[in-house]
C-alpha cells in the first residue's frame, strides 16, 4: 500500500510538472517567432518557419530510415509530389484554385502512393541497394518534372510554376498581415503558427507510431528480417506501410512548401535535398524523434548561420574578406558533420538503447556484470 | 501433425531438397540429422515459408501450408526458432519476448506466457531488461526459444539450435527441449550434433544429399553402425 501511495504521488507529481512544462513549452513557441523577429528580422523568421518544414520531412524520414531501418536516399521526391500537387491545384497554371484542406490532403495521400510505388518493388532490397534504387527513384521524379512540359504541359519543366495560391482557410489567407482581436501579426508569424500546428501533428502522429503494435514490427524487421517474419509479422505490409507513412509526412510538408514559397521549380528536389534530409535523421539521432527533431532545426539554422556569420567574424579577425561566405558556408557544414559523426556516432540525441550499445556496453561488459 | 510429401527446394538450378517425405505426429519429438550442406535447414526453411519449395506438398493439421504466407504459419501454431539465433540485438530481452507474442493480443496470457519462459531460462530473468544483443551465445539461442515459446506454437521447428555454442551450453539447451517436448509440445529438430539430437528424440530422420536415406527410432539409429560411423565419429 505504502509503494502504491507512494507511486501515486509521484505520477500526480509528474503529472502537475509534465502540464506545467508544456505550459511553458507552449508558451516559449508562440512567443518564439517574436523574439526571432524582433532581434534578428524578418529573413530569420523565414528559416525558422523553413525549418519547421524540415523538421516534417525529417520525422517522415525517420519512419522509414530511424524505424524501419530502410535506407531511403530519394525522400525529397515525395516532397516534390505535395509540391507540385499544390502547385497545380492552385495557382494559374491550370487556372485551378481548389482549397487548402482538400490539397494538402490530397497531398498526403498521392505521395502515400508514391511510396507504395517505390516500396514495393524495392521489398526484397536492404542497405546499399535499397540506397541506390531509391536515389534512382527520386531523380526519376525530378527529372520528370524537369521534362513535363511536352508534348502537353503539365509541370512548365524547369521554368517551374509559379504565381501558387498562398495557404488560405476559409477566407483568412495568410499571405497577409492577420488581424486578430485587434492584434496584428505579419504573414511569416502566421505561417509559423499554421506549420507548428502541423508540425506538432505530425510529432504526436510518430510519438503515437512508435509506441504502438506497428511501431514495434518496424524495429523489428530492422533488427532482423527473418526473425521478424517468424515472430508473425507480415513484413511485406509494414514496410509497405513505413513507406507510405513516411511518403505521406512529406507530400504534407511538399504542399506547405509550395504555398508558402509561391514558386516551385524541380531545382528544388535535387539530391542534395535528399540527402539533407537523411543527414537530420542521421546527425540527430536515428530513431529518436526529439534527436530527429534536433536534427531538422540545426541542419536548416547552421548553414544559415555560416552564410550569415562568416563575413563578419572574417572582418573583425582580418580586416578584410578573404574566403566568400557562400563557398565557405559549406565548408563548415561540412567540418561539422564530420566532428558530430566523430564524436557522437550514434547523433546528437541518440535514443537509449542506441546510446547504450554505442557506449560499448559489449558481451563481455554483460557477463561481468552479471557473474 | 505435418505430413511433408516430395519435398524439393532449389537455389537456381542447383538442387538442395530432392523430394523428401516424412512426417511428425502429434506429441513427438523428431529430429532431423544430417552432415553440413545435406539439405537440412533448407527443408526447415521451406517448411516455415522463408522459401519456397520447388515442390511436394506440406500438409499441417490436414491443411496445406505451403502456399500460405510466411506470417500466417505463426497464427497456425507454427513457430520456428531460425538458425544462428535471430534474436533482435538492439530490443530488450523482455521486449524480444513479446515481439515473440506479436500475432496475439491477450495481454493477460502474455505476461503469464513470459513468466512460464523466464522460469524455464532463470538466466533470461536475471537480465530483462538488458539488451539481447549484448546476451552470450547460449544465453541467445535460450532467448530464441522462448520467443518462439511466446506465440504459443503446437509445432516447434528448431534449427540447429546447438550451433556455434559451448558444451556445457549445448546440454543446457537440449535439457531445456527436451523438458518443452515433455510438456507436451510437438517438435521438429533439425541439428548436426546428431549423437545429442538422437538421445533426445523419438524417431529420426538420417539426410544425405538432399534426400532422406536412413529412418527409425532414435535409439536403433543411435546403434546403427552406418550412423555411428558416419556421424557419431566411430
Amino acid at each position: 500500500m505504502m509503494t502504491l501511495a507512494h507511486s501515486l504521488g509521484a505520477w500526480r507529481c509528474d503529472k502537475r510538472a509534465a502540464i506545467a512544462a508544456t505550459i511553458a513549452m507552449g508558451l516559449m513557441l508562440a512567443a518564439f517567432p517574436f523574439m526571432i523577429g524582433s532581434a534578428l528580422g524578418n529573413s530569420w523568421l523565414r528559416i525558422v518557419d523553413f525549418a519547421l518544414l524540415y523538421i516534417m520531412l525529417a520525422l517522415g524520414l525517420n519512419i522509414v530510415v530511424g524505424f524501419a531501418g530502410l535506407l531511403d536516399m530519394g525522400y525529397i521526391a515525395f516532397y516534390a509530389v505535395g509540391a507540385y500537387l499544390y502547385a497545380l491545384l492552385a495557382s494559374p497554371h491550370f487556372g485551378l484554385h481548389l482549397p487548402v484542406w482538400l490539397i494538402i490532403p490530397a497531398g498526403a495521400v498521392l505521395a502515400g502512393v508514391f511510396g507504395v510505388l517505390l516500396g514495393a518493388p524495392t521489398l526484397r532490397l536492404r542497405g546499399d541497394y535499397l540506397a541506390i534504387v531509391t536515389l534512382g527513384f527520386g531523380e526519376i521524379v525530378r527529372i520528370f518534372l524537369n521534362n513535363l512540359n511536352a508534348p502537353v504541359n503539365i509541370t512548365n519543366g524547369p521554368q517551374g510554376v509559379s504565381g501558387i495560391d498562398p495557404i488560405h482557410l476559409g477566407g483568412i489567407t495568410l499571405a497577409k498581415p492577420l488581424s486578430i482581436l485587434g492584434f496584428t501579426i505579419s504573414s511569416l508569424h502566421a505561417y509559423y503558427y499554421f506549420f507548428l500546428a502541423l508540425a506538432l501533428l505530425i510529432v504526436f502522429i510518430t510519438i503515437r507510431l512508435e509506441n504502438s503494435r506497428i511501431g514495434r514490427a518496424w524495429v523489428a524487421i530492422r533488427e532482423d528480417e527473418i526473425a521478424a517474419k517468424s515472430c508473425g509479422i507480415n513484413t511485406r505490409n509494414i514496410k509497405l506501410l513505413a513507406f507510405t507513412m513516411g511518403a505521406s509526412f512529406g507530400g504534407v510538408a511538399g504542399g506547405l512548401f509550395a504555398g508558402f514559397q509561391g514558386f516551385v521549380s524541380p531545382e528544388s528536389f535535387n539530391l542534395m535535398e535528399s540527402v539533407m534530409v537523411l543527414c537530420m535523421v542521421v546527425l540527430g539521432g536515428m530513431g529518436n524523434i526529439p534527436g530527429v527533431i534536433l536534427g531538422g532545426i540545426l541542419l536548416t539554422i547552421l548553414p544559415e548561420v555560416f552564410r550569415h556569420g562568416a563575413g563578419p567574424v572574417q572582418m573583425a579577425l582580418f580586416g578584410k574578406i578573404l574566403l566568400d561566405p557562400e563557398a565557405l558556408r559549406m565548408l563548415l557544414f561540412g567540418l561539422a558533420l564530420i566532428v558530430v559523426m566523430l564524436y557522437r556516432p550514434a547523433g546528437l540525441w541518440p535514443s537509449t538503447t542506441r546510446r547504450r550499445e554505442f557506449r560499448g556496453e559489449s558481451t563481455t561488459d554483460a557477463l561481468k556484470e552479471g557473474e | 501433425m505435418l505430413e511433408v510429401t516430395g519435398l524439393r527446394v532449389a537455389y537456381g538450378g542447383i538442387q538442395a531438397v530432392r523430394g523428401i517425405t516424412f512426417h511428425v505426429n502429434q506429441g513427438e519429438m523428431v529430429t532431423l540429422i544430417g552432415a553440413n550442406g545435406a539439405g537440412k535447414t533448407s527443408t526447415l526453411k521451406a517448411l516455415a515459408r522463408l522459401l519456397n519449395a520447388a515442390g511436394g506438398s506440406v500438409r499441417y493439421c490436414g491443411k496445406e501450408i505451403s502456399t500460405l504466407p510466411p506470417h500466417e504459419l505463426v497464427s497456425e501454431g507454427i513457430a520456428l526458432v531460425p538458425e544462428g539465433r535471430g534474436v533482435f540485438p538492439r530490443m530488450s530481452i523482455v521486449e524480444n519476448l513479446l515481439m515473440g507474442a506479436y500475432s496475439r493480443r491477450d495481454k493477460e496470457a502474455i505476461n503469464a506466457d513470459s513468466e512460464r519462459v523466464f522460469s524455464l531460462f532463470p538466466r533470461l530473468k536475471e537480465r530483462s531488461q538488458q539488451l539481447a544483443g549484448t546476451l552470450s551465445g547460449g544465453e541467445q539461442q535460450m532467448l530464441a526459444i522462448g520467443r518462439a515459446l511466446m506465440s504459443r506454437p503446437k509445432l516447434l521447428l528448431l534449427d540447429e539450435p546447438s550451433m556455434g555454442l559451448a558444451p556445457l551450453m549445448v546440454q543446457k539447451i537440449f535439457e531445456v527441449i527436451r523438458s518443452v517436448a515433455d510438456a507436451g509440445m510437438t517438435v521438429l529438430l533439425v541439428e548436426q550434433n546428431a549423437k545429442l539430437a538422437l538421445e533426445v528424440s523419438q524417431r529420426g530422420y538420417v539426410m544425405e544429399s538432399g534426400e532422406i536415406t536412413l529412418t527409425d527410432e532414435s535409439t536403433k539409429l543411435l546403434a546403427n553402425p552406418k550412423v555411428r560411423e558416419a556421424y557419431l565419429g566411430e
